[in-house]
């Protein structure tokens, strides 16, 4: 789904300045760094974490759409779910892919992750209740990471750039795809009206919460920006998201659960209301309603599955064996 | 005389949406991220299947009922699959031993139907018959990883062909509802598939060092509504919504 605005950078580099300002031209001549350039140890650091924090994303947020493959209301729906939580799959498997062209393997990667100390993004930790938060995350978080990951289409990581575009082209699919679920129940039944609306009173803030910390609070954002791994602030992406997502809304019928929420003519923007940096920084540190099940759910998956890793390594170490046995013989 | 083969197509249909039910519940807790992707894959060709099957089975009956009403809106006396199609997955070698048996059977069936006398069957087998082919040798290949790479592995294996010794015979009983489209040619008589099924497992068993049971009491009742326990809280989540809200548009 989608890559939070990184949490917990701000890595210290040791390059000679005149290796850094090396590198500095040629990232700010738009050239791609590709996985054999010399690269600041620091810059290598940044693009690992950020994209085994989106990795992980993608592969915890089949968590919760999971959650609705086997009650989907309609066959139609059911198929699009299916296939919406495989693509994040898809997405998890590019990005490990990516990471691993900068040293890391996925096996360290997704042990970091069961073991409860890698970063996710902090959306995955709601639960999802009803048919419409499958509609809402769709719509609102697949939304919200379209704004994040489009200007990751242009990052100087050349792997990840690249993955990026792939991922996005399937990234707007789904939000259409939720905002059609939304439409439906908005022209539906009462009951249905009234689900996903409370779908949006649920998904409304942590979607928000999902650009990260404000811009005064994060300690990475300028190195990030200089190295073009970034090219917006948090809250320019936020307000982005929030200045395209209001019509939206309006468009179904439906209201985003904030009062201070108006639009701002003189600024050509919407204002809003605060956001619940508490609630974001704990969900961050694993104090979400389901931090420990989403972990949990991911350890028991890759423990219960260790038996089928052995087995497939130890039958292609029998195979090549049996193989070279073959070569020997003839 | 279309209608009278409903039924049997609805049984069809019944063992790829109940089959693919249990294959999705895998979805995001696979053992490997490659397999997290390609059960749903298959899960999604065998929804896709049922949905043709029920469709065409709706128009055949014009009773108005469509390919959710069929899905969603019956009693679990009235689901018509075989009983190896709604077990509970258990282990990973249990769920890509039934696959494969069930892949290796739909490819036979759906070889035959592509020279069916009905048109419509034969255009949903031409297609049908690629994706069991990608099926059965995706999970032979598992069947054969995991009967010939561990210990551990190979006990598991062995455990599952044990627990899905009694549910494979039920693949070649007549279903009692199909007599007249198998009189008529529009469906495969399955009986005559079960030599080249069990060759095909002989096959895939001794690459895979595992040993077939051969004369199991079959189990049966499938075809006429009589499910396993399991059945019913496969129903009870898959027909979750459309219980709650009914007559509504998604
Ligand atoms: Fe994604
Ligand atoms: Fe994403
Ligand atoms: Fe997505």
């Amino acid at each position: 789904m989608y890559s939070q605005g990184l949490i917990g950078s701000g890595e210290q580099t040791t390059e000679t300045p005149e290796i850094l300002a090396a590198f500095q031209a040629r990232i700010d001549a738009d050239e791609k760094i590709e996985p054999n350039d010399p690269m600041p140890a620091a810059y290598r650091k940044t693009l690992i974490r950020q994209i085994g924090q989106h990795a992980h994303s993608e592969i915890v947020g089949m968590l919760p759409e999971g959650n609705w493959i086997t009650r989907a209301p309609t066959l139609r729906r059911k198929v699009a779910l299916l296939a919406k939580v495989q693509d994040e799959g898809g997405h998890g498997l590019y990005l490990y892919s990516a990471a691993e062209t900068l040293g890391v393997s996925r096996k360290q990667m997704t042990e970091e992750l069961v073991s409860g100390r890698a970063k996710y993004s902090s959306i995955f930790n709601y639960p999802t209740q009803t048919w419409a938060d499958i509609g809402a995350i769709g719509w609102l978080v697949d939304g919200a990471a379209i704004m994040n990951q489009v200007p990751l289409c242009r990052c100087s990581y050349g792997p990840y750039a690249r993955a990026m575009i792939r991922v996005c082209k399937e990234e707007s699919f789904h939000q259409r795809q939720g905002y059609e679920i939304m439409l439906k129940l908005a022209e539906g039944s009462l009951a249905q009206k009234e689900m996903a609306q409370d779908a949006l009173n649920r998904w409304w803030w942590p979607s928000l919460m999902m650009f990260g910390p404000p811009d005064g609070a994060s300690e990475h954002s300028d190195q990030s920006t200089r190295w073009k791994i970034k090219r917006f602030t948090n809250d320019e992406l936020r307000q982005k998201f929030v200045d395209a997502t209001v019509p939206q809304a309006q468009r179904l019928g439906l209201s985003p659960p904030d009062p201070a929420l108006a639009w701002n003519e003189a600024e050509g923007r919407y204002d809003y209301g605060e956001i619940d940096w508490d609630e974001f920084w704990a969900v961050v540190k694993g104090h979400g309603p389901l931090n420990k099940a989403r972990v949990a759910a991911r350890k028991k998956a890759w423990e219960d599955g260790a038996w089928v890793r052995e087995a497939a390594l130890a039958h292609a170490k029998k195979r090549a064996a049996r193989q070279s046995v073959a070569i020997a013989a003839e | 005389m279309p209608a009278a083969w409903v039924a049997a197509l609805i049984g069809l249909a019944d063992d790829h949406l109940i089959l693919g039910h249990r294959l999705s519940e895998w979805c995001g807790h696979a053992p490997m991220l490659e397999e997290d992707l390609a059960m749903p894959n298959i899960a999604l060709d065998l929804i896709g299947q049922a949905r043709g099957l029920y469709t065409y089975a709706g128009d055949l009956e014009g009773a108005g009922r469509d390919e959710d009403a069929l899905a969603f809106g019956r009693l679990e006396r009235a689901y018509r699959n075989l009983l190896i199609c709604e077990l509970p997955n258990g282990d990973f070698a249990h769920t890509m031993l039934r696959q494969f048996y069930f892949a290796s059977f739909m490819q036979l069936f759906w070889q035959e139907t592509e020279s069916s006398t009905d048109a419509t069957l034969a255009a949903i087998a031409a297609k049908a018959v690629k994706e069991a082919q990608y099926h059965r040798r995706h999970c032979a290949e598992w069947v054969i990883r995991l009967g010939d790479g561990t210990d551990e592995s190979a006990r598991r294996m062995a455990e599952a062909v044990t627990l899905l010794a009694p549910y494979t015979g039920e693949f070649f009983m007549a279903d009692p509802e199909a007599g007249g489209a198998v009189a008529a040619g529009v469906l495969p008589d399955t009986k005559a598939l079960q030599p080249a099924w069990q060759a095909d497992i002989e096959q895939v068993f001794a690459a895979a060092k595992l040993v077939l049971r051969e004369n199991v009491y079959a189990q049966k009742g499938g075809r006429r509504g009589l499910h396993t326990e399991a059945m019913g809280h496969l129903l009870a989540q898959l027909q979750f919504m459309q219980r709650s809200f009914p007559d509504m548009t998604w």
